[in-house]
Formats: C-alpha cells, sequence, structure tokens
C-alpha cells in the first residue's frame, strides 16, 4: 500500500518534472529514464532467473544501429525504425541466447562477452556501413506521423516517460505471473524445477529474449535521444555498467535496477563535469558496491524499513 | 612459403603469449572460482611499468623485474584485501574486478598517455635466424620459448611435485584438501600472485612485438577467454593448445581475412561450444 502511494506520487512528480526542469536537467532525466529501461531489462534474467550476462549491451547496441542506420540511410519513420529494432533485438537474443544458455556461472559471464563482442568488431570494421569507429552521426529525433513533433526535448521525455511506465507496469504483471515466479524457481533451485516438471530450459530462453527485447527498447531510444550511434553502445562497458546499476540499485526487486541506472547516470554527468577520470570513479564505484552493498539500494532500504520492498 | 611460414610463426608466438594469460586464468578459475577480468590489466601494467623501468635501467631484466613485481603486489592486495571477502559467487568477483579492469586502464591512460608504445627488445635479439631462404625474427623464437618452458615448468610442477599434488587436491575439493592439512589460504594467495605474474610476463615480453596502448587490456582478456573457453577452464592442457589454436586463428585471420577477424576467431569458438559446452580438455 505504502509501496503503490510511492509510485504514483513519483509518476506524477515525473509527469510534471517538465514543468520545474530546465531544458538540460529535463534531457539528463531522460537519459536516466532510458538506462534505468535497459537496467530493468538486464533485472528480468539477472534478477529474477539467476542468469548473469557480461554481453547485454549487444541488443541495446543492435537496436541502437538498426534504428540508426534506418533513420539515417533509408527512411525516418518511427513506426517502421523502431519496430525493426526490437525485431533486431529479439533476433539477437533469440539466437545468442540458443549458445549462451548452454552455459552457467562463468562460461555465461564469458559467452555473454564473447558474443557481444562478435557485434562490436563488426561494429567497428565495417566501416562504409557503420562508419566503423566513428559512429553514425546525424540520427533525427522520430518522426511518427503524429499531429505533434518529438524533436523538442519535453515531447521526447514524455515519449520516453510513456513507454517507461508502460514497460514497468507490464514489467510488473510479468514477474507476478505464474512465468515470472517460475524464473524465481529457477533462480533459487533449477534443480527442484526440473524435478516439479517445468521445462527450465524454455523459461530462460524466454526471459532471456524479452530482456533482449526490452534492452532493444532503450536503445531504440538512447539512438533517437542522442543522434548518434557508435560501437561503445555495444561494448563491455555498456554491459558491465547495466550490471553494475542492477546490482547497485538491488537485483530482483521491480525498482531497483530501474534506481541504480538513474543513479550511475547521474553520477557520470555530475563527476564528468569535474574531472577527466570518470572511469576511475566508476571503477571504485565498482568495488564499493561490490564489497558493501552486494543488496544494493533497494536492500538497504528493505533493512531500513522493513516490509516488502518493490 | 614464405607467407605461410612467416604467418605460423607469428600465430605460434602470439599463440604463446595467450597461453601465459590463460594459464593464470584458468588456474585462478580451477583454485578459487574467480573469474578474474583484470588479468589483461595485469598483462599492461606489466608492460607500461617494464617500459618505464627500462628508461631508467636500460636492462630488459630488471624492467621485467619490476614489472612483475608491481603486478604480483596489486594481485597480491586484491586477493588477500578484496576478493576474499566476496561470497564465492562469480558476479559479485566478476564485478569487482571489472571495477580493476577500468581504474588500471583509466590511471595508466593517465600516466602513460593514449599513444602506442613499443618496449624495445634486448639487444641480442636483434640478429634473425635464417634457415635457407627463410628468415625468422628471433625475438618471436625466444617467445616461443618462453611459452613452451613455462608450460613444460607448470606441467611438471603440476604433476611431479608435493606442491602440484596439494594445487590438484584443492582444485578437486577444497574443503577436503584444507581438512588433510593443506594450506589452502596460502595456497590461493600463491597462485594468484603467480597468475598475476604469467600476466605481467606476457605484457613484458609481448610488449615489443604487439606494443602496449589503452584497449589493449581488454583486447587480450577477451582472447584469453576465448583460449579458456576453447580450451577449458580449469585445464593447463586447454590453456596451452587453445593459446596455440587462437593465436593461429587470429593470425590467419587478421592476415587472410582482414574485414572479418573477429569470425575466425569466434566461429570456431561457438562450434566448439556447441559440440562441447565445456571445453576441448574440460572437466565436465
Amino acid at each position: 500500500m505504502r509501496a503503490g502511494v510511492a509510485i504514483a506520487v513519483g509518476v506524477v512528480l515525473l509527469a510534471l518534472s517538465p514543468l520545474a526542469l530546465s531544458s538540460y536537467q529535463l534531457g539528463l532525466l531522460t537519459k536516466m529514464l532510458i538506462f534505468a529501461l535497459f537496467a530493468m531489462s538486464l533485472n528480468l534474467i539477472l534478477g529474477y532467473a539467476g542468469l548473469p550476462s557480461l554481453g547485454h549491451a549487444a541488443y541495446f547496441g543492435v537496436g541502437a544501429y538498426t534504428v540508426g542506420l534506418l533513420a539515417v540511410k533509408v527512411r525516418d519513420n518511427f513506426w517502421l525504425d523502431f519496430g525493426a529494432g526490437l525485431v533486431a533485438a529479439a533476433v539477437t537474443s533469440a539466437l545468442f541466447g540458443l549458445l549462451a544458455l548452454r552455459a552457467r556461472g562463468a562460461y555465461l559471464l564469458m559467452i555473454t562477452l564473447a558474443l557481444a563482442q562478435v557485434l562490436w568488431g563488426i561494429a567497428f570494421g565495417w566501416r562504409w556501413l557503420t562508419g566503423g569507429d566513428d559512429g553514425l552521426p546525424g540520427v533525427p529525433r522520430p518522426a511518427a506521423g503524429l499531429p505533434w513533433s518529438f524533436a523538442g526535448g519535453p515531447a521526447f521525455y514524455y515519449l520516453v516517460l510513456i513507454v517507461f511506465v508502460v514497460l514497468t507496469a507490464a514489467f510488473w504483471v510479468l514477474v507476478r505471473s505464474p512465468f515470472g515466479q517460475a524464473l524465481v524457481g529457477i533462480r533459487e533451485s533449477e534443480r527442484r524445477m526440473e524435478v516439479l516438471g517445468y521445462d527450465t530450459w524454455r523459461y530462460k530462453y524466454v526471459a532471456f529474449v524479452l530482456a533482449g527485447v526490452m534492452a532493444g527498447v532503450s536503445g531504440n531510444l538512447f539512438v533517437y535521444y542522442n543522434g548518434f550511434v557508435s560501437p561503445a553502445y555495444l561494448s563491455i562497458v555498456f554491459s558491465a555498467m547495466a550490471l553494475i546499476m542492477v546490482i547497485l540499485g538491488g537485483a530482483g526487486t521491480l525498482l531497483g535496477p530501474a534506481v541504480g541506472g538513474a543513479v550511475i547516470v547521474l553520477l557520470e554527468n555530475v563527476i564528468s563535469t569535474h574531472t577527466e577520470r570518470w572511469l576511475t570513479v566508476l571503477g571504485v564505484i565498482y568495488v564499493v558496491v561490490t564489497l558493501f552493498a552486494p543488496a544494493g539500494i533497494m536492500g538497504f532500504v528493505r533493512e531500513r524499513w522493513g516490509g516488502r520492498t518493490v | 612459403m614464405t607467407f605461410w611460414a612467416i604467418q605460423t610463426l607469428n600465430g605460434v608466438s602470439f599463440g604463446m603469449l595467450l597461453f601465459l594469460l590463460a594459464a593464470g586464468l584458468s588456474l585462478i578459475f580451477g583454485l578459487m572460482r574467480i573469474l578474474n577480468l583484470a588479468h589483461g590489466s595485469y598483462y599492461v601494467l606489466g608492460a607500461y611499468v617494464a617500459l618505464s623501468a627500462i628508461g631508467v635501467t636500460g636492462s630488459f631484466a630488471a624492467a621485467a623485474a619490476a614489472g612483475i613485481a608491481t603486478v604480483v603486489a596489486l594481485g597480491v592486495v586484491m586477493e588477500r584485501g578484496l576478493l576474499r571477502r566476496l561470497p564465492r559467487d562469480e558476479l559479485p568477483q566478476a564485478l569487482l574486478t571489472f571495477g580493476f579492469l577500468l581504474i588500471v586502464g583509466d590511471l595508466s591512460l593517465a600516466i602513460w598517455g593514449g599513444t602506442p608504445q613499443t618496449l624495445p627488445k634486448p639487444a641480442i635479439f636483434d640478429a634473425s635466424l635464417r634457415v635457407g631462404p627463410l628468415v625468422f625474427p628471433s625475438y618471436r623464437l625466444f617467445v616461443i620459448a618462453v611459452g613452451v618452458v613455462v608450460g613444460v615448468a607448470l606441467w611438471l610442477l603440476q604433476e611431479r611435485t608435493r606442491l602440484g599434488a596439494m594445487l590438484r587436491a584443492a582444485i578437486d575439493d577444497a574443503e577436503i584438501a584444507r581438512a588433510t592439512g593443506i594450506n589452502v589460504s596460502a595456497l590461493s594467495t600463491g597462485v594468484f600472485a603467480f597468475g598475476a605474474a604469467l600476466a605481467a610476463l606476457g605484457g613484458i615480453i609481448g610488449g615489443p612485438l604487439l606494443g602496449v596502448y589503452p584497449g589493449a587490456d581488454f583486447e587480450i582478456l577477451l582472447l584469453a577467454f576465448v583460449v579458456v573457453i576453447v580450451g577449458g577452464l580449469g585445464s593447463l592442457k586447454g590453456a596451452f593448445f587453445g593459446g596455440l589454436l587462437v593465436g593461429l586463428l587470429d593470425n590467419f585471420g587478421k592476415a587472410l581475412f582482414p574485414q572479418f577477424a573477429l569470425f575466425t576467431i569466434f566461429a570456431p569458438m561457438a562450434i566448439i561450444l556447441a559440440v562441447r559446452p565445456s571445453g576441448l580438455f574440460g572437466a565436465r
């Protein structure tokens, strides 16, 4: 109940924030929401099914490249481009899942990393298509054929906010459904779920692909936000950042990873203005969080105020 | 003919460097179940420190010692001070070591700058070896020799000595090994330091061939991962033959199909994975 009120207040505040924030701050908030989605997508497999991945940027980047290439080189049509980005992310995760889900633990981490790195190599090497290391600039804001334009900051912010709220609600329904409960069962004891008659591979595979599609959504939005896509979107740095966002916020909680994602984006923004050594600071964050806050922010909230966390 | 001979030599020497990294990764994982993402950072840090030390001392051997000592110190601090406090779970360990990958990479950039640098090779290897019409750079032969010597020494250590027997026992079952009086804690620190030293050695002897630059840490780590995926984590034999295979594939891939260099490595990896998920020499 208390959580429900908190969420309602949060949504209202988010909806009203364009009135209070400068356009720079609103842009930052938009980016925070996009990365919150990215972190939530990884949370589906990591937090609920217990499947870590060091290659989650693959689906984010594939979505971003698909949208970017179509919008720049073919046609700037939001519905077509966005849909194609989602299909590309889905196909990629469906393919990678077939290979990666044969493994577990350290092997799963290494294989997802290696597979994502293949895509990074393609984006890096296939210069005439992707622009290589220089990236692909000039991606316009989405043209959706609607009576209003998404070119302005507030309009684009609302687009991202609506996607965020809808996907979060869908996520909530999903993880409370029998499917989501089965994922948690697999995380706790895959053997027991097998004995109970669950085809655990199929559950893990569906979760893997869904997480890939959701990462694709965030990648699609981010390329519109940034107007630019580069191999960095597919890199280990992005993949590992998604992991630390999930852990920092609290793996296996509904909103923890979103909070973790927002916090990391905010920190990057604040710290980068003061020092060139953001990556060093980020590295220290990894060390400190894994050592001192393994349950994340939501774990802290749960300990402090008790009750069921969301 | 010349092309194939030289490319093979290059591939084998690169394979030996990969073996040095993969052997450490494999031993550390085998004993402690730690997936060390900072292993490539040891390689780069060893090379950078040696580069600075060679400017001061002028001696390759002294520089190598300085590089290895620095990296071993970092490794021991990481193992004793940090990794030991974590639960035995791959993910937190991977995240903590990834933090070090970022820190070492970023600080190296601050200290040694962004331009690629090459370690000068010891003067005695300026000569080349002639076999009929073929000319082999002697330094590459030296790198291969180092790899083979390390491989044989590790094999003898593991199979023929008391220390090796203790190590195998601890890898097999740490609990039981501890119960029989083996000091698994000291053994773990030793193995971690040794693995770090091998990676630093790889960076130092690889420095004159490949140079050292920002991003080299992750590049080499990724290839070392492919080696252990192909060869099987925890297997010395797997690290050796996996290293050779990946070194050759990488070299011929880059020489023959520069556009698709990564595919020549990852396609075989995917096939091996599909047929044998635990690698060619993996236990399970």
